[in-house]
């Protein structure tokens, strides 16, 4: 860092900060600037009328629902691969390593249109015979919660995998020849040593399921009231030219997201994001 | 600051495998690699094989008939067009944007390493409303480009514009600076330097973040919907094509256009790696 400080600044340096800065600002900064505005416009009545608005508080509903079971399926399954990838041989990993990371390079549409092959009620692989066990997936919340958790699904990997191979597994071998047993290692040495990539990984996911849309604007069938997550009346709003609630929702959902971001910038310890 | 960012490839899995010390499966543990492998084929890979399988079903003519429906091939030239440029703008001002990052210091630095994650967090029906507000109809720059060409490259510029930032900057954090001023004392320019010591390093690193850009933005979809008004032959995308399929009842044409598009992202990826080897190997 003294280095770094010690640089001279010469023309360049001032170029280029100015040149990022405005970049940003045309690009992000000034568009988000004016949204926040358009919500406040004439004071809180957006927000006011679109949160007593059903159709509105029942997709917002909907979304922190699906959210929330998205969030915790992928920290579970996102922990658990993490562990596996890392502290243990066997064959395929590497495949399986390269695999994890494919939910984000495909389209949210294909995504939808997968898992709708699969489990779609009619003509999917597996829908008509789980819907004769009484389980529908595609139309119905399971199907909405599958299209989040895929989207979402590599971020708490790729938080975790990094700071697991850096800790290394001295003390974990510490606290075994000690005498801890396995969920003991992990409760008291593992999961305090990963815990701010965890966090991380757990924000990203949640900003990325609270706002998915392509995927589950397919799987969901956009049945308002229903099947319609907050992204859907945003784009439906939108659309009636109900541009107010429109914002209002969209701010909302943008202030879940940025806000979590923000606060775990700022808790997150500074030298644990430094790499070494 | 948050540079072990959403976005760093993680091949990271591979580079330290030599000093780390793995076991083999434990009867538990294989246990839960089954469980998660189990949930891993049913969300993802089983439905994709099913994307594929559905596509050449039919045979070949599907395919065929799919790529010369004139409305598709002109939505696939354009996504992977736009695509193709604003991964190349990414890989210019996503590095120059990580070097102002880590290299320079100046108050508000930390509030730039939020706003690059914004794209990120907000929700692509967000973005696509909060470029409308300043370059569409009401736009208080007087610049309209709702309905165009260019709203589909405004919005592609707008949420890729994290992944080269990301993927960039951890490495460049980790770049020794003595081998810098090393090759400045030796007499090397300081174009001398960025193209010999400088970039050979960030190139795979700048690779994975374009490659990611690149894959992104041939699937983007939700950002271009209240933006781009999907003009057939005009502003429309891939994905809205395949969206336009499915809605059709036609999930065989929807699956060929799906294959066509990871095919796509697959040989972008491929052709990425090849330039960044030649590239670090010419340093």
């Amino acid at each position: 860092m003294a280095s770094r400080l010690a640089q001279p600044k010469t023309v360049g340096t001032y170029g280029r900060r100015l040149l990022v800065v405005g970049y940003l600002f045309l690009l992000v900064i000034w568009p988000v600037a004016l949204v926040v505005q358009k919500t406040f416009e004439g004071g809180l009545d957006n927000l006011q009328t679109a949160l007593s608005d059903p159709v509105v508080t029942d997709a917002l509903q909907l979304t922190v629902v699906v959210a929330l079971w998205a969030v915790a399926i992928n920290t579970v399954f996102g922990v658990g691969i993490s562990l596996l990838l890392v502290r243990y041989d066997f064959p395929g990993r590497g495949t399986l390593s390269a695999l994890i990371d494919l939910p984000l390079s495909v389209s949210p549409v294909v995504v939808g249109l997968a898992l709708l092959l699969a489990y779609g009620g009619t003509n999917g692989t597996f829908g008509p015979a789980l819907e004769g066990a009484g389980l529908q997936i595609a139309f119905a919340t399971p199907g909405i919660v599958m299209a989040t958790a895929f989207v979402s699904l590599p971020l708490v990997i790729r938080e975790v995998v990094p700071v697991l191979q850096e800790i290394g597994t001295e003390q974990e071998q510490a606290a075994k020849s000690l005498g801890a047993g396995p969920w003991q290692t992990f409760w008291r040495i593992t999961l305090p040593s990963i815990k701010w990539a965890l966090v991380y990984g757990i924000v990203l996911s949640l900003a990325r399921a609270l706002g998915e849309f392509g995927a589950v604007k397919i799987v969901s069938g956009n049945v308002a009231q229903q099947t319609q997550t907050a992204t859907l009346v945003v784009e439906q709003k939108y659309q009636d030219f109900e541009q107010g609630s429109a914002y209002a929702t969209s701010f909302l959902l943008a202030l879940i997201a940025v806000a979590a971001l923000v606060v775990v910038t700022i808790l997150r310890p500074k030298d644990d994001t430094d790499g070494d | 600051m948050t540079v072990d960012a959403p976005l760093a490839p993680s091949g990271a899995v591979r580079r330290r495998r030599a000093g780390r010390s793995s076991t083999s499966l434990t009867r538990s543990s294989g246990l839960g690699l089954g469980i998660a492998l189990a949930w891993f084929s049913l969300l993802v890979l089983i439905p994709l094989c099913l994307v594929v399988i559905q596509s050449i079903d039919g045979g070949w003519e599907t395919f065929r008939q799919t790529l010369t429906n004139p409305q598709t091939a002109a939505a696939l030239r354009l996504t992977v067009t736009q695509a193709l440029i604003v991964t190349a703008i990414n890989i210019v001002m996503g590095t120059l944007i990580a070097w102002v990052l880590v290299r320079d210091s100046f108050p508000g630095k930390r509030v730039l390493e939020v706003v690059i994650d914004i794209p990120f967090a907000l929700p692509t029906i967000v973005a696509g409303l909060v470029l409308l507000s300043l370059y569409g109809p009401d736009s208080p720059l007087g610049v309209n480009v709702a309905n165009t060409e260019r709203s589909v490259f405004l919005a592609l510029l707008f949420v890729t514009l994290p992944f080269v930032v990301r993927t960039v900057q951890p490495v460049l954090m980790e770049l020794d600076r003595d081998v810098e001023e090393a090759a400045a004392s030796l007499g090397a320019s300081r174009f001398t330097t960025l193209r010999r010591i400088i970039l050979p390093s960030l190139a795979p690193a700048i690779t994975a973040g374009a490659a990611l850009s690149f894959a992104r933005g041939i699937s983007e979809y939700g950002s271009l919907v209240l933006l781009s008004g999907n003009l057939p032959l005009k502003t429309e995308v891939a994905s809205v094509r395949i969206l336009t399929y499915i809605e059709n009842g036609n999930e065989a044409a929807a699956a060929s256009v799906a294959t066509i598009l990871l095919l796509v992202a697959l040989a972008a990826i491929i052709l990425l790696q090849l330039i960044s080897t030649w590239v670090a190997r010419r340093g």
